[in-house]
C-alpha cells in the first residue's frame, strides 16, 4: 500500500451560511476527497468563531476540520476546490503524520527509559500514563 | 566582532557579569537592572509535551502579549525546541485567524 500520509485541513466558512448548507458544503468537500483515493478520517465542525482580525467583510466565521489520509493528491484538488468557492474564506493545511510519528517514538522511547530503570513500577506506569494522557488532550476545540 | 546596534548610547546593558558564566552572585546585581532572572525549566518538557497544536488557542495565547508579538525564550522560559515548535504552531494560527497578527 501506498505510503498513507494525514492532513489536517482547517477552513473557515462564510458566517452567514445557514445549517443546510453548511453540510452540503462540507459532504461536497469530503467526497471531493474521497473521489480521489482519499479518505476523510474526522470532520468537525468547530463551530463559529470571532476572528482575529476581519477577512473579506467577516469578523466572525464557521470553523471547520477535516482529518484526510491519503497520497497528497486529494489535498491538492480539494485546495483548487476550496480556493475557487465563495463560501470558503480560508483554508489551512498542515501535514501531521510525521510530527505524530515522532512524537510516538519520543513516547515509546520514554516509556522505555522508565521502565527499564528499577523504580517503583507503580511510579513508572503513573507517570508514562500521565504524560500520554496529557498529549492527547491538545486536540480540542477551539 | 560584536557590533554596536544601539546607536552608541549603551541603553539597556545588563550588569549581571553574564549570564552564562554563572553571572555575578545575586547580591551583586543591585546595581544593575536589578531583575532577578528565573532558572526556571520550559514548562512544556516539564509536561512532557510533544506535539503543540496550532488550534489549541488557550495554550497559545498565553504566549501573545497585548501587542500580538510572540514572547521570546528569555521570557517565557521555554526550551529551544518547545520555542521553535511554539512558533510555528502561533505563525499558522495566525494565519487562520485564531491569533491576531498584531493588535492595535
Amino acid at each position: 500500500m501506498a505510503e498513507q500520509r494525514v492532513y489536517e485541513v482547517v477552513f473557515i466558512v462564510e458566517p452567514s451560511t445557514p445549517d443546510e448548507d453548511l453540510t452540503r458544503l462540507t459532504d461536497n468537500l469530503r467526497t471531493i476527497v474521497t473521489d480521489q483515493g482519499g479518505n476523510v478520517v474526522r470532520h468537525e465542525v468547530m463551530g463559529r468563531r470571532q476572528l482575529a482580525y476581519r477577512i473579506g467583510r467577516a469578523n466572525e466565521g464557521i470553523y471547520v476540520l477535516f482529518e484526510v489520509e491519503g497520497t497528497g493528491r486529494e489535498i491538492a484538488e480539494l485546495e483548487r476546490r476550496m480556493r475557487v468557492s465563495d463560501q470558503v474564506l480560508r483554508y489551512l493545511t498542515v501535514r501531521v503524520d510525521e510530527d505524530r510519528q515522532r512524537a510516538e517514538k519520543l513516547r515509546a522511547r520514554r516509556a522505555r527509559k522508565a521502565s527499564k530503570r528499577p523504580l517503583a513500577a507503580g511510579a513508572a506506569a503513573g507517570g508514562g500514563q500521565g504524560a500520554v494522557a496529557r498529549d492527547e488532550e491538545d486536540e480540542e476545540e477551539a | 566582532m560584536s557590533r554596536n546596534i544601539s546607536g552608541g548610547r549603551d541603553f539597556e546593558r545588563e550588569d549581571d557579569g553574564g549570564e552564562r558564566g554563572g553571572g555575578r552572585p545575586d547580591r551583586d546585581r543591585r546595581g544593575g537592572r536589578g531583575r532577578m532572572r528565573r532558572r526556571k525549566v520550559c514548562r512544556f518538557c516539564v509536561d512532557k509535551v510533544d506535539i503543540i497544536d496550532f488550534k489549541d488557542v488557550k495554550l497559545l495565547q498565553g504566549f501573545i502579549p497585548e501587542r500580538g508579538k510572540i514572547l521570546p525564550r528569555r521570557i517565557s522560559g521555554v526550551c529551544t525546541a518547545h520555542q521553535r515548535m511554539l512558533t510555528e504552531a502561533i505563525k499558522r494560527a495566525r494565519n487562520i485567524a485564531l491569533l491576531p497578527y498584531t493588535a492595535d
